[in-house]
């Protein structure tokens, strides 16, 4: 009954990125239309690098395993700065989308904020990556074995359901930061996405000790996450204020000014 | 996904997520395949269905693996993990334990270690009384011999491969996949001190689903709905056939079907096939080998003297071993008049049975007392008798005839019998109950037969090397060639120049014993199907009628032409349609292209023609060309269809971890529903700063 783990696998992998979906693109068709765009994005960046790898593999010394491993981290670099550089052009493209929107639409203000299109870009991102990621291994988990005959970590599946989780999370913590440096043309908030994207897939070299990936990975994730939420105009004294229910005064003093 | 979908760029992001260089698929991660594996299959006949299957999905237990009779226990009662996937040694697999654990719900299936030598005491997994049913015997004929009444023939029998399992068996063999069972076992499914075993345990899985069900009429009947009304016919069973193998001293002619006037024939036969409890794996060695490798040394030296006055024909039968398929297909067409002789033509009938295990110095021939109360039937066997004792006389054996009270053994000549009082004897080993301990089983290999080799031989030198059981049985067929030719009424003089030469026997017996891929083989088959040769013995199975010729029936087929025709001075396309060459008959010979020896120094022989009275005809039962599927009469032997055969062990998590990791999912799900509702409510709140109060993001 291994079902069982393929739920529970799907339900960590996906259940934030569904929920987010739900309740914050689903009713918006144009939040959609760029959430698959987003995603489209990101495929062509892995179908790139998955060219480049391909012929890399074969002009490669099949035999060598050092070879083969530098190849790998090879492979892993190159994709980072593709769907890096992918990012960028959405970026780009959507700036131009937005004016042309902006021609079109009758009110005077955008039907998008340029933040709005970071979150939706940053979730397509991650919701394509994140499928790449874990459906093969998804539907091994369908049963009826689970790793470990070789010796391996049996806890393979959940670990690596955890790790596409912070890797759909950060897409959209990095979709967020990125689109915010690029329109503030901060170039170092730029690097310091760049850079966390390779530390987080050359963590994945540490597996299978899984708590030597995912620990720091969730820690990355945090710290974008804070990150995030701050350059979309999130803050302390806001959170706070949320969580203990001063949201009413709140609302009606910063009502008034408007 | 598809399977194709980017296969590239998913063996990128496994590689690049997982840990890397060395495994590039997941499932290998998980699974172990196991390929030297052999499934237990199903066969149906008028009545039952016997064999294993497994249910469609294939079957899963924790593996067990069994060293002395009382871990059963464990598999069928104290057990805390069931079901079990019960991994037994040989000597385990017998009538009790397989008995037991076909009442038991907690038994996924077996797996069989099979070594190459078999348990001391004896073993054999057919019926004690083969072909019962289908021998002459019966309430209408000698009812006090019918159903081993006087002699039981294979008193080890356990009949277990006459059983119907619900669950699979496999067999493995003695190798490194075993080990990884054990190894994989004793890791983790071994309890320390008692205590009960720790998740993950190691299990298998076997994938052996059969089509077909219940017996033979309803799975033919499903097979004609299933060509008549289905848009791609799925078949679910198939008739067990072959072919029978022919040849004869004198050529007869192929076109001239029935009754021949001046024919006057001695049929000299073997059987060809075997079984085993598994599919597809029978070695045959004592069970069939020996008797027709005879056969085949006695035709050979016949074909150095002159012609006899009567014909002998040589007959090889296909699918003996399930209610005589190829020797009652024979009877069949000669009845009908669709063979080239007719059972009138008959004038006697010599079988070699088992007759490479010898107790003592003596060979028994056994003959049909029913028939004999005749007594025209008697002196001619009495005469046939004589002939064979008088040319015993100074080799290292004897003949003897068993009591007259004792029926015949099971042997092909029992079909002729059904349907003709034809004089005649079965040459064997045993007096009574068989030599042969390990019939129609796994272990009647080489080693069985003694056929094994000095160590220091290459296998060239193997193939040259002159065993002792070689000789054996080169003598007997120096003897019943003699014999066959006096039976012929040859010329007496030329007796002492037939004889067979131990050189052939023992490069035979290397070829259908050791292993089919050596010079000589090679050297007597065509160049088109040198492909059937292996570095193995063939299986002697009869297998399905969809196939082409069976790999032994090809074999005989093509020594036997060599043996007993002669080398024609024809081109390959003279050879291949020799119409219009002078002195050359299709009628009369079938013309075979053969490869030829390779000279020393050289690599390739030089292909000549042979042209022998050799021929093939069916062995097909003839209960399916009558469609009679429930005949009590003909072979109603099928073997059902099936998709796939696999077997692969990997570890199994427990309920515990399984629940926890759905639980883990769920709180995940939930909570990240709650937690967006929430920020995407508060979005305007959140995401305000004063800095920035226009274009709350959410």
């Amino acid at each position: 009954m291994t079902t069982l783990v393929f739920f529970g696998c799907t339900f960590i992998a996906f259940g934030p990125a569904i929920a987010l979906f739900l309740f914050t693109i689903a009713r918006d068709p144009l939040r959609v239309i760029f959430l698959i765009a987003g995603a489209f994005f990101w495929l062509v960046s892995l179908l790139l690098s998955s060219l480049v790898w391909f012929i890399a593999v074969q002009i490669s010394n099949k035999d060598s395993a050092s070879q083969q491993k530098g190849l790998l981290i090879f492979g892993v670099v190159l994709s980072v700065l593709l769907q890096e550089t992918f990012r960028f052009g959405y970026y780009k493209l959507l700036k131009k989308a937005n004016e042309g929107l902006l021609a079109l639409s009758q009110e005077d203000t955008m039907p998008i904020s340029m933040r709005q299109l970071a979150y939706v870009s940053g979730l397509g991102f991650g919701f394509m990556s994140g499928a790449f990621s874990v459906v093969n291994i998804l539907a091994d988990s369908l049963g009826p074995g689970i790793v470990g005959i070789h010796g391996d970590s049996q806890h393979y599946f959940i670990s690596s359901a955890f790790m596409t989780l912070a890797i759909i999370l950060l897409h959209m913590f990095w979709g967020v930061v990125f689109f915010e440096a690029c329109e503030k043309q901060r170039w170092l908030s730029l690097a310091v996405v760049v850079t966390s994207h390779l530390l987080v897939s050359c963590l994945t070299f540490l597996n299978p000790q899984y708590e030597g990936s995912l620990i720091p990975a969730y820690l990355i994730v945090f710290l974008m996450g804070t990150w995030a939420f701050s350059s979309a105009g999130g803050s302390l004294r806001n959170l706070k204020l949320c969580l203990t229910c001063k949201d009413k005064d709140f609302l009606l003093a910063n009502h008034r000014p408007r | 996904m598809g399977p194709e979908c980017a296969k590239l760029s998913i063996f990128f992001i496994v590689s690049w997520l997982c840990n890397g260089v060395r495994s590039n698929s997941v499932e290998q991660k998980i699974y172990v395949l196991l390929n030297n594996t052999v499934p237990c299959v199903r066969l149906l006949n008028a009545t039952h269905q016997i064999g294993c299957q497994s249910s469609i999905s294939g079957d899963t237990g924790v593996i067990h693996v069994l060293e002395v009779e009382s871990d059963l226990d464990w598999v069928l009662s104290s057990g805390p993990n069931p079901p079990y996937m019960v991994v037994m040694e040989a000597h385990l697999f017998n009538r009790t334990t397989m008995t037991r654990m076909k009442g038991s719900l907690r038994v996924a299936g077996v797996a069989v270690v099979i070594p190459k030598v078999g348990p001391p005491q004896g073993f054999s997994p057919h019926n004690s009384c083969p072909n019962e049913g289908s021998g002459v015997y019966s309430s209408s004929y000698g009812p006090e011999l019918a159903g081993c009444n006087t002699t039981v023939w294979n008193p080890l029998g356990n009949g277990l491969s006459y059983e119907d399992f619900s669950f699979p068996i496999f067999s493995l063999r003695e190798d490194n996949e075993t080990e990884v069972i054990r190894k994989c076992f004793r890791e983790h499914n071994v309890a320390v001190n008692g205590s009960t075993p720790q998740y993950p345990l190691c299990a298998m899985q076997l994938f052996s689903h059969m089509h077909a069900v219940t017996n033979t009429a309803t799975c033919m009947r499903r097979n004609d709905i299933q060509t008549s009304f289905g848009i791609r016919p799925e078949m679910v069973c198939d008739a067990l056939s072959d072919y029978n193998v022919w040849g004869s001293v004198v050529p007869l002619n192929n076109t001239a079907k029935g009754h021949q006037e001046i024919q006057s024939v001695v049929i000299a036969a073997a059987q060809l096939d075997g079984r085993s409890f598994f599919w597809d794996v029978a070695p045959a060695g004592e069970g069939s080998i020996t008797g027709f490798v005879t056969l085949l040394a006695a035709a050979h030296a016949l074909s150095t003297v002159p012609e006899p006055e009567r014909n002998i024909l040589y007959t090889f039968f296909q699918g003996e071993t399930f209610d005589y398929i190829g020797s009652s297909r024979m009877v069949y067409d000669m009845e009908k008049g669709t063979f080239v002789i007719d059972l009138e033509n008959i004038h006697s009938l010599l079988e070699i049975g088992q007759v490479g295990l010898r107790s003592g110095s003596r060979l028994w021939l056994h003959s049909d007392p029913v028939s004999r109360r005749n007594s025209t039937v008697d002196s001619e066997v009495g005469k046939f008798v004589k002939n064979l004792k008088t040319e015993a006389d100074g080799f290292s054996f004897s003949f003897a005839e068993p009591d007259i009270t004792q029926p015949l053994p099971p042997s092909s000549f029992q079909r002729f019998l059904r349907a003709r009082p034809i004089p005649g004897l079965v040459l064997t080993d045993h007096q009574s109950a068989f030599n042969n301990r390990y019939y129609e089983s796994l272990y009647d290999n080489a080693e069985y037969l003694n056929v094994t080799y000095p160590p220091s031989l290459t296998a060239e030198e193997q193939l040259e090397h002159v065993t002792e059981t070689a000789m054996a049985l080169a003598e007997v067929a120096t003897v019943v060639a003699r014999a066959l030719y006096r039976q012929a009424d040859g010329d007496v003089a030329q007796l002492s120049n037939i004889s067979a030469d131990p050189k052939i026997v023992t490069q035979m017996l290397y070829g259908f014993l050791v292993q089919t891929n050596n010079s000589w083989f090679r050297a007597l088959l065509s160049p088109e199907v040198q492909n059937i040769l292996g570095p193995h013995p063939p299986q002697y199975y009869v297998g399905v009628s969809n196939s082409p010729v069976n790999t032994p029936t090809r074999l005989v087929q093509y020594i036997l032409a060599n043996l007993i025709g002669t080398p024609r001075n024809l081109t390959q396309e003279q050879c291949q349609n020799p119409e219009g060459v002078e002195g050359e008959s299709k009628e009369l010979y079938s013309y075979y292209w053969v490869q030829g020896p390779v000279p020393p120094n050289s690599t390739q022989g030089e292909a000549y023609c042979v042209r022998a009275s050799v021929r093939l005809t069916k062995a097909y039962s003839p209960a399916f060309e009558l469609q009679d599927y429930s005949s009590q009469n003909y072979s109603t032997w099928t073997e059902s269809r099936w998709k796939l055969i696999r077997a692969r062990i990997f570890l199994v998590a427990s309920r515990e971890l399984e629940l926890m990791t759905l639980g883990v999912g769920v709180a995940v799900l939930l909570t990240s529903l709650l937690v967006t509702y929430f920020v995407s409510t508060k979005a305007d709140l959140l995401f305000s700063s004063s800095r920035e109060p226009a274009s709350a993001a959410y």
